[in-house]
């Protein structure tokens, strides 16, 4: 322990002070100019709980990624097998990450494998049976795909989310292919989820006008044909209200991935939204060559499978311009440009856990936290000052003190304070006052025992130390395994029990000891006033 | 102002362990009675999967009307529960239907209340959506955490003091989270997140008047001579209990205060550390050091 009290003194003030300039631009409102050139202007984080807003955890179908990169890989050997002339009559993918050949001759087994594992590392030969060979996606390279669609369906949520207007929203990877997002003062909680969880794969393809969509059976579909419906869905409960067939070509013709820009625009006649697509050159490029093999056929436009519109090519289509219209409400056309423009999810993906807070709810919250802290700690005040009179007086400041500290620790770590973190601090008063209830119950003892004030300061101090930090540490223990496995509101419990303990044991002890050195420097103590 | 006065106070604590023991023990058997009687707990959606609401109404709405409303879209089973108090007409509606797209449910709730009660009379406070694996994740997660709290606090205290302190200390700590989970399972209150973290912050708390008692202990062992240690015991507790009960007076305090004015997600949390901040006394007091007693190596 320093001897001087000067120096206590000093380093007491001077953390008093950085307390106050960290919680300056919180309490105060609007911060000056000149302030934010010399201090710091971070107010403290309230947590989605207290400000409202959306928590949406997602989980990523990381083996329909898988699936379809395996399946572009697939249609890439095929191609380089017959320019080699190796004769295959299947190349398939079988369950996820397991290619099959079929060999038309089964003597050309070893030209196969050996093309495979120069060209193809990546594939691990798992079974020969006579003619068929079965390939599997090496492990290493099942993760490099699952990464990378991660990172990419992150990568596009940013984008979307960024374009849409979000303040301060967090996008985070977890464990198990999931993504957290968290998007602050955000209440329509639909609109969000079709935001980021749209796949938003757009395609083209012809449709065939040969068969009654109504009535095609299952045979004459075969591989090539697929159904596909027009949905309506009435624009105020979201239910669908009519469903209309498609026959179109499985094969698209075209996909999203080559729009440069997509924009809402609205029908001159009826004002009706529709966006805008603008193709890259290449897009451009191919969306010509398609428009000039097909005129007078219908091309339909598809979003996650579902048909848009299947408008009749009237003619060569050169300008790299193409519409997408349905009945849209002004809102779902402005968010269908965002996600057209920010690109399609590398996979679709499945909502795990939601929760949005409504603001009149964050506010009754922040309001009765706040009352019940103030009632809390008059409550715990009163008590001290009338057990243990002055010296009480001594360790209420000390809780002064301590608030103080917990509250500008958490605007300067930039901490989130939550609800349950509003009741951690309210925790935090009760038990804060045990370090002072320790020394001051030590030092009545000691009293007892006949010894001055004087000295019975200093063994009480003494003895209750250990005691004190054995117990605090043990507690610490306890909030950190919660920090640890808490999600969202309750990491905020773990964070301000945290806060108050640590400081606690430095306005309990170091602090409340200095007031009663200062006091009994400047007179001999007689009496002590506990 | 002095309650106790340790120097005076002489009560045989230890002596009437056994006592202490078969009240901790029936309190302990009847929370297992009620979980078994009941089926377990009652998770919360957090736990149990499904879709919370939290609806406020503009006028005076009853909770039978919301049930009416919801059983035409086949929701009849949901759970309403009435806020307390009589200005807010607000209401919690549990969905544990584990649906496997459980996306769309809170939409289709907020639907039909604006259709029965005018768009401008229903004001959606809250919505939760956990779907069923999330649940069973953050149960298990919940599990662990008590328990890896547990094997940290054995470690520290093995270190700082001696292996049979530390059982002492986890005996207590068990007794305290099995009470207050006892305690949820006869009253059949949900059993939440936040209980998980107010379970934490008991485990913490208990021990720490654990820790206070045993210090004492550590320090009168030092040149006590010839005294039993039965007897250390005793009079070591009769030292603190002034402390123990002075901090567990301050802590209900502010626990009361949260418990009355904290508002809705706050109260079960703030019910729950009371229950074990009560427990917790106790069980620092009557269990810990009683153990460490039991765990005494006997004398040649």
């Amino acid at each position: 322990m320093i001897k001087s009290v000067k120096l206590r003194l000093a380093i007491v003030l001077a953390t008093i002070v950085l307390a106050l300039i960290y919680l300056f631009p919180t309490m105060g409102g609007t911060v000056p100019d000149w302030w934010g050139k010399i201090f710091p202007t971070e107010k403290i984080h309230l947590g989605l709980d207290l400000q409202g807003g959306i928590h949406l955890l997602m989980e990523v179908d990381v083996e329909k990624a898988m699936h379809a990169s395996t399946d572009r890989m697939t249609a890439s050997v095929k191609r380089m097998l017959l320019e080699e002339k190796i004769k295959v009559s299947e190349v398939t993918q079988g369950n996820t990450g397991t290619i099959k050949f079929v060999l038309e001759d089964a003597s050309e087994l070893e030209r196969l494998q050996t093309f495979l594992e120069e060209r193809v590392p990546a594939w691990n030969h798992m079974s020969t049976q006579g003619s068929t060979v079965v390939y599997l996606v090496s492990e290493k390279d099942q993760q490099r795909i699952e990464k990378l669609a991660l990172d990419q369906a992150v990568e596009t949520m940013r984008n979307r989310i960024d374009q849409f207007g979000v303040a301060e929203p967090e996008i985070r990877v977890q464990a198990n292919n999931r993504i957290l997002v968290q998007l602050p003062g955000v209440k329509d909680t639909r609109r969000a989820i079709d935001l980021i969880g749209k796949t938003a794969l757009l395609e083209f393809k012809l449709v065939n006008d040969q068969f009654d969509p109504a009535k095609i059976s299952v045979a004459e579909l075969g591989d090539n044909l697929e159904v596909l419906y027009e949905q309506t869905r009435d624009p105020e409960t979201n239910a669908i209200i009519s469903k209309r067939p498609y026959v179109l070509e499985k094969k698209s013709l075209m996909t999203g991935e080559y729009i440069a820009n997509a924009n809402v625009r609205f029908n001159s006649q009826f004002g009706e939204p529709y966006v805008s697509l603008e193709f890259n050159s290449q897009g451009a490029k191919l969306f010509d060559q398609i428009t000039a093999a097909s005129v007078k056929r219908r091309l339909a436009i598809i979003l996650d499978n579902n048909v848009y519109s299947a408008p009749v090519i009237q003619e060569q289509i050169s300008g790299g311009q193409a519409q997408v219209s349905g009945r849209f409400t002004a809102k779902e056309a402005h968010d269908l440009a965002i996600v057209l423009r920010a690109g399609a999810l590398p996979a679709p993906i499945k909502i795990l856990e939601q929760r949005t807070v409504g603001p009149s709810l964050g506010r009754d919250s922040i309001r009765n936290g706040f009352i019940s802290m103030v009632v809390g700690f008059l409550l715990v005040v009163v008590f001290m000052v009338v057990y243990y009179r002055l010296s009480g007086l001594v360790a209420n400041l000390a809780l002064v003190l301590n608030l103080l500290f917990i509250m500008s620790i958490l605007a300067l770590a930039q901490a989130t304070l939550t609800l349950p973190g509003i009741a951690g601090i309210v925790l935090t008063i009760g038990m804060a006052v045990d370090a002072n209830v320790l020394i001051f119950e030590r030092i009545r003892e000691e009293l007892r025992f006949g010894k001055t004030p004087r000295a019975g300061l200093d063994s009480g101090y003494g003895k209750a130390f250990l005691t004190i930090m054995d117990a605090n540490i043990t507690t610490l223990i306890a909030a950190i395994v919660l920090y640890q496995y808490g999600t969202g509101p309750i990491k905020g419990f773990a964070v301000t029990l945290s806060l108050g303990i640590i400081s606690s044991l430095y306005t309990a002890i170091f602090v409340t000891r200095l007031v009663f050195d200062m006091v009994a420097e400047r007179r001999p103590l007689k009496k002590l006033s506990i | 102002m002095q309650f106790f006065n340790s120097d005076k106070m002489n009560v045989d604590f230890i002596g009437k362990r056994r006592l202490f023991m078969m009240i901790s023990a029936i309190a302990i058997l009847v929370g297992i009675a009620a979980l078994l009687v009941r089926g377990g707990l009652n998770y919360g959606i957090d736990f149990a999967g499904g879709t919370m609401v939290q609806v406020r109404f503009a006028k005076a709405v009853e909770s039978d009307d919301i049930r009416q409303v919801l059983a035409g879209i086949g929701m009849g089973e949901a759970s309403i529960q009435q806020f307390e108090g009589e200005e807010a007409h607000e209401f919690l509606i549990r969905v544990e239907k584990s649906k496997s797209d459980l996306v769309g449910l809170s939409d289709e709730i907020k639907t039909v209340l604006d259709q029965e009660f005018g768009a401008e009379n229903v004001d959606i406070r809250r919505v939760e959506m956990v779907g069923p694996k999330v649940g069973k994740d953050l149960r298990r997660q919940g599990m662990l955490a008590i328990i890896y709290a547990m094997i940290g606090i054995l470690i520290y205290i093995t270190l700082r003091f001696e292996f049979r302190f530390a059982l002492g200390a986890i005996a207590a700590l068990a007794h305290d989270v099995m009470i207050t989970v006892g305690v949820f399972a006869l009253l059949n209150k949900e059993f939440s997140l936040p209980i998980i973290a107010a379970l934490l912050a008991i485990v913490g708390y208990s021990l720490n008047d654990t820790i206070v008692v045993y210090d004492r202990i550590r320090e009168n062992m030092k040149g006590s001579g010839k005294s039993v240690f039965v007897d250390i015991v005793n009079r070591s507790i009769n030292q603190t209990i002034s402390r123990t009960v002075l901090t567990s007076l301050t802590t209900m305090l502010v626990l009361i205060s949260l418990f009355f004015l904290g508002g809705g997600v706050i109260h079960d949390f703030a019910f729950a550390m009371i229950v074990g901040v009560m427990v917790g006394t106790y069980s620092s007091i009557f269990i810990a050091s009683p153990v460490v007693i039991a765990m005494q190596p006997k004398k040649k």
